[in-house]
């Protein structure tokens, strides 16, 4: 780890201060950005996000190696954290900070796109749904009832066994896909209650068709619960692709995902335990991160104490 | 009622049936059905206002949504100018959406919380391709300022108003489309006395500029009292009476109205007046009585078997004047 390393996480870290701050002043005194903030771990853990996602994309700076270097795997394997290795190295010889900063890129962007994909299945399903009611809310319904239905891991394990590399965007898809059966009951439900609301059968009065009517009249104000359910579904889907990433069935070796490097230090965890639980700790401390952002957003957007 | 030829609003036959909840995932027998509307025919000439007015739950309101297709009728046919809203296919219902709007009652419920004034009024202009950009922006000066709001509050959120400026943007997105027709669904009844005022007289000032006609909606006789050519009275789903205004305030036949007019608040205190105060409540439109569905709380004195067992017809019981009361020779 050279001293321009170090200066870069420091710049990274300040970086992520700055944007928290900045947030705080761009959001002002309204009443749903006090109630956010009000959370005691709202700032910090929007804080660590802003760290990792700013030291995810300023990757080459911040680290010494490029993640698949083995540096020599002879005398440097399992060597433990150091002013050059600040994390140690792992069984390969490969250092565990260069590592964890290129995994983040692949476990944060996984769960992005994944609840991505899967936010906005639920929010187009449940969405039309709820708004057709009848034949084909009660159709949607069933499906998703089959959907709640199935054990999502041993199906994604199914699926993924017919690849020997799973693509990334496979992954992703396959993730998402199995992930929106939550959500878009959620949005069915706050359709229900928003359709029947005055504006809304004013914009059918005025001719407007059913999907300016539900993308411009119903969803924005059915907004708030899809917000939340996405900050804390990324949180779940990050553990999942964790889980299979360490049975060897998510992202594919030697790609460093978070799942990955603890799948690749466990069997020397008694000489070299920093190699699992460095990446660990990211997932823990990220997770964490994006339930209490959740939570708090939860609080600052809950309609119900919406003064409008 | 008026000759159907020269109305502008003709509905004929009108009927709504909510079917009730079946128990069981569906698969139980249906409960029993709510008539909400129950074979109601009016018309409305140009220009003139038809009061509607009768208790909640009487179906007031959903006739007015059925009039617009915002709830689609079981049967009946709703003629504007001519063409048979309830057969128009979704394209010919859209061009016939620009000639009649709704005001609601509700002005906090009836404007998008997340849309500005201008947002709000825009979107008719864009959805019927009357204005865009700055020809937009002008139009939706103008008719703030027909309805008595300063431009400026263009840029404000719902929230940000009150209660009466709130419906005076929804005067104006109605009017956006150069409508013919408004149903005006209870647009006072939410407002301080005050402003209900001032919006009656904004609704009346409208209607002589744009030549507008109305279907009034009030669970109050006072508020149409003013406003109003002729009145129809509703009680559970149907029409029991109907009279050009200035005869059903003098000379009421249905014991309803009678009831309903002398619970209108007179401003003398030394008035001699007969309180009639109707007993219990409103029968449930899913189990209307037999016969006459106004008999359990008649307090007509002539009331017997008759009116228990046979339903009285909406006759013509004086010049212009229909009652549905099998004594309305002798009101009370």
């Amino acid at each position: 780890m050279t001293v321009w390393n170090w200066l870069a996480v420091g710049g990274a870290a300040v970086l992520a201060l700055v944007a928290v701050a900045e947030i705080r002043r761009r959001a002002g005194t309204g009443t749903s950005a006090r109630r956010f903030f009000r959370h005691p771990t709202a700032a910090p853990a929007l804080f660590v996000l802003a760290f990792f996602v700013t030291v995810a994309l300023a990757a080459p700076l911040v680290t010494p190696y490029r993640p698949y270097v083995q540096i020599d795997i002879a005398r440097l394997a399992n060597h433990a954290p150091s002013a050059q290795f600040p994390l140690g190295t792992d069984p390969f010889g490969r250092d565990v900070w260069s590592r964890l900063v290129y995994g983040a890129r692949i476990s944060l962007g996984i769960g992005a796109l994944a609840m991505l994909v899967a936010v906005t299945t639920g929010v187009v399903v449940g969405g039309v749904a709820g708004y057709f009611r009848r034949w084909v809310d009660a159709t949607l319904m069933r499906l998703v009832d089959v959907g709640l239905a199935m054990p999502r891991v041993f199906m994604l394990l199914m699926v993924v066994a017919l690849w020997e590399h799973v693509p990334l965007t496979v992954l992703v898809l396959l993730i998402g896909l199995t992930g929106w059966f939550g959500t878009s009951r959620l949005v069915r439900a706050e359709v229900l209650s928003v359709r029947e609301r005055e504006f809304v059968a004013a914009a059918r009065a005025l001719g407007a068709e059913p999907a300016r009517v539900i993308f411009r009249h119903v969803l924005p104000n059915a907004a708030a619960p899809i917000i939340v359910s996405a900050a804390l579904g990324i949180g779940n889907v990050m553990l999942l692709e964790a889980g299979l990433s360490f049975l060897g069935l998510g992202v594919p070796s030697p790609a460093p995902s978070w799942g990955n490097m603890i799948a690749d230090g466990w069997p020397k965890m008694a000489v070299a335990w920093w190699a699992s639980t460095f990446p660990g700790l990211a997932i823990s401390l990220v997770v964490m991160a994006l339930n209490a952002v959740g939570d708090a957003l939860r609080d600052a957007l809950d309609p119900r104490k919406e003064t409008a | 009622m008026t000759s159907s030829a020269s109305a502008l609003v003709d509905v004929q036959g009108l009927v709504k049936h909510f079917p009730g909840e079946r128990a069981f995932f569906g698969l139980g027998r249906p409960r029993a059905v709510v008539r909400a509307v129950d074979d109601v025919s009016f018309a409305i000439t140009p220009g003139q206002t038809l009061g509607l007015v009768g208790e909640s739950g009487c179906g007031k309101s959903t006739v007015g949504r059925t009039i617009l297709r915002l709830i689609e009728p079981d049967a009946g046919r709703v003629l504007i100018d001519g063409l048979n809203l309830l057969t128009l296919g979704s394209r010919e219902l859209r061009a016939l959406r620009r000639r009649m709007q709704i005001v609601f009652q509700d002005p906090y419920g009836s404007l998008n919380p997340r849309l500005t004034v201008r947002q709000t009024l825009a979107e008719p202009l864009a959805i019927h391709h009357l204005a865009t950009g700055a020809d937009a922006g002008r139009r939706i000066a103008a008719l703030l300022e027909e309805v008595g709001l300063d431009p400026g509050f263009a840029t404000s959120y719902a929230h940000e108003l009150s209660g009466g400026q709130r419906q005076r943007v929804g005067i104006a997105r109605a009017l956006s489309v150069e409508p013919q027709f408004l149903v005006l669904d209870e647009p006072v009844s939410a407002l301080d006395v005050s402003v209900q005022a001032q919006v009656l007289n904004l609704l009346a000032d409208l209607q002589q500029r744009r030549r507008l006609t109305y279907l009034f909606i009030a669970h109050d006789l006072a508020v149409v009292k003013h406003i109003a050519d002729q009145v129809a009275v509703m009680y559970l789903g149907k029409i029991v009476e109907w009279a050009p205004a200035a005869r059903l305030y003098a000379a009421p036949r249905h014991p309803y109205t009678t009831s309903l007019l002398s619970a209108v608040p007179v401003p003398d205190p030394m008035a001699q007046r007969r309180r009639i105060v109707l007993t219990g409540d409103v029968p449930s439109p899913a189990h209307p009585p037999a016969g006459c569905p106004f008999h359990p709380r008649c307090p007509h004195p002539k009331k017997d078997a008759r009116c228990r067992t046979e339903p009285p017809a909406l006759r013509e019981v004086a010049p212009g004047q229909l009652a549905a009361c099998h004594y309305a020779e002798e009101p009370l």
